[in-house]
């Protein structure tokens, strides 16, 4: 299972990029090994505005729906469009295939997300 | 999973990195590397399944076939020795209480195929409606363990492996006593995944051993193992039922489009008057296939509606692999069930539009 390093990551296994003001939001290596093929993707519009642990999408593999959750507060600002197309890329690349990027709201709430060291403790424990 | 049942081959796949899940009690592989590729592989060459899960419950005596054509529905008497037949067995109300596989060893000694999660039900079902019959009926799934290949390579993995007179068996025909690699097999042409197929049952201690042989074997012609999910997303694409979802006691076989299982022409049978009384009007409900045309995935439960009214549920749906459709299957009223006709699926709160379309979604001519 790989955890980068230079991310941070919430309970239900999303990463978050942190880009001054900005979060760059996906889901984990852990995430989509758990899932298994990923064969639909249904994300949020430009402006659409979330609080933190709200859902905002759906991302399906073949045996099952999982909601998508946000873990920080905000506005989304960009999409990534083409990834709905191409689902299958959430399990060949979870870290490159990046879902929303969000204006955060408070920037403090990024203190909820673990490192990655308590990522991959947090991981270990779930078993 | 230490409380789950296991098959014999558990410890052969535990390790190897398999997905593990408890099915009905058992603890079975899902996947072994990923369900998609499962897929295309035995639709495209051939995959080797581990369903010693099934039950095996054996009828014998004299009055063995006037027993099974009084609890079953379809018209046992026509069957050949080494014939097997599809059939369900339905309560007094023409519920279906599942759907088994009879083998057909001579008019005195029939094997009933049931599905694990009814085997202990249907065992004593068959016990308690025995009553003025000459029968011994037995739950022997304890002692066979049961291996599927399946896939158009299927033939030529058997006939590499049993030698040419096992791949000659017919399509729903069986042949006892098969020696592979010094194994004795019962060999039956049948399956579950719309391909060409066998299924093998054997001793469970000669389980581990028939299985890496046949994957050896198999190897050149592309045979790994494949999983339980890749048996559901390949059931399904041929529209083959699921007890639990296109079957239950809630369901009789008329709603579930299996009345050429029910042969009314028979003797009293359990559940005829019932099934009698819906056939004349016919079903209220009906089973039918429908391809999603917005976006999304139906799911098991997913309501569907017709002008915002409820019409019924899913019962399976899937991103059909081969296919590439987003297709399910579904319970609806039966005035809302004529192929084209339009209907709205439920998924999360939206309604989505779908069209009824013909079943099976895929079929594939292999030699039958």
């Amino acid at each position: 299972m790989t955890i980068l390093n230079e991310l941070l990551y919430s309970k239900e296994h999303e990463w978050v990029k942190v880009e001054g003001n900005l979060a760059r939001l996906g889901i984990t290596d852990h995430a989509q090994s758990e899932l298994g093929d990923v064969v639909y993707l249904e994300l949020p519009e430009v402006d659409d505005e979330f609080s933190a642990d709200d859902a905002i999408g759906v991302v399906e593999s073949v045996k099952a729906a999982s909601d998508l959750y946000t873990p920080v507060s905000g506005k989304v600002v960009e999409v990534n469009e083409e990834l709905p197309d191409n689902p299958e890329a959430i399990n060949e690349d979870p870290y490159g295939s990046w879902m929303i990027v969000l204006e955060m709201d408070d920037d403090s709430e990024l203190k909820n997300l673990l490192s990655p060291e308590e990522y991959k403790e947090f991981c270990e424990q779930e078993g | 999973m230490d409380a789950l049942l296991k098959t014999p081959l558990y410890s052969l796949y535990k390790d190897s990195g398999a997905k593990i899940v408890d099915f009905a009690r058992w603890a079975l592989p899902i996947q072994f590397e990923g369900i998609l590729q499962e897929h295309h592989m035995v639709r495209e060459a051939a995959g080797l399944f581990d369903v010693s899960h099934m039950g095996e419950i054996e009828v014998k005596g004299k009055d063995a076939l006037p027993y099974l054509n009084y609890i079953m529905t379809n018209g046992i008497s026509r069957l050949k020795i080494n014939q097997v037949l599809y059939t369900v067995m339905v309560n007094e109300q023409g519920g279906t209480l599942d759907d088994v596989m009879i083998y057909h060893f001579n008019n005195n000694h029939y094997w009933i195929i049931a599905n694990a999660s009814n085997r202990i039900k249907d065992f004593n079902w068959m016990l308690k409606h025995a009553d003025g019959f000459e029968v011994e009926i037995n739950d022997i799934s304890d002692n066979a363990a049961q291996l599927a290949l399946q896939g158009p390579n299927a033939a030529k993995i058997l006939k590499a492996a049993a030698g040419e007179e096992s791949e000659q068996i017919r399509f729903f025909r069986f042949k006892e006593s098969v020696d592979v690699n010094g194994t004795s097999c019962l060999i039956s042409r049948t399956g579950y995944t719309g391909e060409d197929g066998f299924e093998l049952y054997c001793k469970p201690e000669d389980a581990a051993s028939l299985w890496e042989y046949l994957l050896e074997v198999g190897k050149k012609y592309g045979l790994k193992p494949a999983g339980l999910g890749c048996r559901d997303t390949l059931r399904f694409e041929a529209c083959l039922h699921l007890y639990g979802n296109e079957l239950s006691e809630d369901i009789s076989p008329l709603e579930a489009g299996l009345g050429w299982l029910v042969k009314f022409d028979k003797d009293e049978f359990i559940g005829k008057p019932a099934l009698e009384e819906q056939a004349k009007p016919g079903p209220k409900r009906k089973l039918i296939g429908f391809e999603l045309l917005g976006k999304g995935i139906p799911r098991g439960d997913y309501k569907v509606q017709k002008d915002g009214n409820a019409i019924g549920y899913v019962t399976t749906g899937y991103m059909a692999p081969t296919l590439k459709k987003s297709l399910g299957l579904a319970l609806v009223d039966s005035t809302c069930s004529e192929i084209g006709e339009n209907i709205d699926v439920m998924i999360r709160g939206k309604a989505v539009k779908a069209v009824i379309i013909e079943t099976p979604f895929y079929s594939k001519n292999y030699k039958k």
